[in-house]
């Protein structure tokens, strides 16, 4: 029998292409090679599927193409005409999840091809594809390279054969929403007391039916009158004061910064760079305003459009970041501004 | 974060690129932005033409902080 032929997706960095400053790069087909984690794969298939080329795009290219970089990507992987496609494994990075789910979703309802991606649960790929296309659950880093292999790889025989695949907890995959009947051994009511009799006890369970996590904000009621209003930047795109003071780490940033900005009209070179290292600085090192528009909102302040620009801004670095510890970070913001007296907030991201 | 902060009762506005990622973490009120490099610049303009370009944006920005909404919702123009 012939081997599955496999094409895979990764992004400029498992490329080797480069970090931040190449990210966008624009999409393109390499035939007959098998690169970065593209080995790892072609080994845990052993004899039974092989890549036979890879397609490579740099994140900050695909997300700001979408469209562009969706079609020539299907087109280059109907070329080659595989049996099955892989996207990633892209961990925590955002942008890489993003185009990841993208990708395999596309090929798969597009191409019919049977496709399969991976990333780490906090990914927001997840949220947005989860339900279109399989997506195994990774740790957190490209650390996790070997566990994501190891339970993609033979997922992915498994889609490419065509044979049944088994629940999200069997398989690896993140859950989809798709529930299939089948017959417990055990009645409902036996196995509801087990649960609770656990629970009493203190012990692990295992619900049956998980509630799912609604979690919206409903919008607050607009700002009345802007010449009247106080009005506080803040961002997760790492503006620091030059230096950064507090040590805002590039990625996972452990804590977010409190700068007074009393007398500051413009952010320049001298004065302000970016500590975050999920996208090219050069931009915002150059002046930090094209991140965090402090020139503009003096210039509104001056002329009387808005009240008042907070004299304090807050930033941290929104790369690979815990969500919990973006919610912690951006709870502690709200508190201070409202003690503050601000009645609104322009939030940037990168 | 933009959750948290409407959380805690202070209408915000996100300027951000990738306005899909914005929906998924519950933003409100959506601006999109030029790039993710430089989400409020464009470095292939001069300076004054680039904070024009700047100006138009934190408007739009404050447009939808002026805006009533009832759902998520992006400012497209």
């Amino acid at each position: 029998m012939s081997k599955i032929k496999v094409v895979h997706y990764i992004n400029q960095f498992f490329a080797n292409i480069g970090g931040e400053e190449k990210a966008d790069y624009p999409a393109e087909k390499r035939p007959g090679e098998v690169v970065g984690p593209g080995m790892a794969f072609n080994a845990a298939f052993g004899d039974e599927a092989e890549i036979i080329g890879t397609i490579v795009c740099g994140d900050t290219y695909f997300n700001e193409n979408v469209d562009k970089a969706t079609a020539d990507i299907l087109e280059m992987v109907k070329e080659m005409q595989p049996d099955l496609f892989i996207a990633g494994p892209a961990f925590n990075a955002g942008r890489y999840g993003v185009a990841c789910g993208t990708i395999a979703s596309a090929v798969q309802e597009k191409l019919g091809i049977p496709s399969l991606t991976g990333m780490y649960v906090e990914n927001p790929g997840v949220d947005m594809y989860a339900s279109k296309v399989y997506m195994v659950s990774t740790k957190n880093s490209a650390a996790g390279m070997r566990d994501a292999v190891k339970k993609m790889a033979p997922l992915a025989l498994k889609l490419a054969k065509g044979e049944a695949i088994g629940a999200s907890c069997e398989e690896g995959y993140i859950p989809n929403g798709v529930r299939v009947n089948f017959f417990e051994e055990e009645r409902g009511s036996k196995r509801a007391v087990d649960m609770l009799l656990k629970k009493l006890a203190g012990k692990a369970y295992t619900t049956e039916y998980p509630m799912p996590a609604f979690d919206r904000v409903a919008p607050n009621p607009a700002v009345k009158d802007l010449s009247k209003a106080k009005i506080a930047l803040v961002t997760s795109g790492g503006i620091v004061p030059k230096g950064n003071p507090d040590h805002i780490e590039s990625s996972s940033a452990s804590k977010f910064g409190e700068y007074d900005i009393t007398g500051v009209t413009d952010l320049t070179a001298d004065t302000y760079e970016t500590a975050h290292g999920g996208y090219d600085p050069v931009y915002a090192n150059a002046d930090a305003d094209r991140v965090l528009p402090v020139d503009v909102m003096r210039d509104l302040e001056k002329e009387g459009v808005i009240g008042e620009l907070h004299n304090k801004y807050y930033a941290t670095v929104g790369n690979g970041t815990a969500v919990a510890s973006a919610k912690a970070y951006a709870a502690e913001i709200a508190k201070r501004l409202i003690a503050d007296g601000v009645d609104a907030v322009i939030l940037t991201s990168t | 974060m933009v959750k948290e902060i409407e959380r805690a009762g202070l209408p915000v506005v996100h300027i951000c690129t990738v306005t899909p990622i914005s929906m998924t973490v519950g933003a409100n009120r959506i601006v999109p932005a030029i790039a993710i490099p430089h989400p409020l610049g464009n470095p292939a303009l001069n300076h004054e033409e680039e904070k024009k370009l700047r100006r138009k944006l934190v408007e739009k920005a404050l447009r939808a902080l002026t805006t009533e909404v009832e759902d998520q919702t992006i400012f497209e123009d």
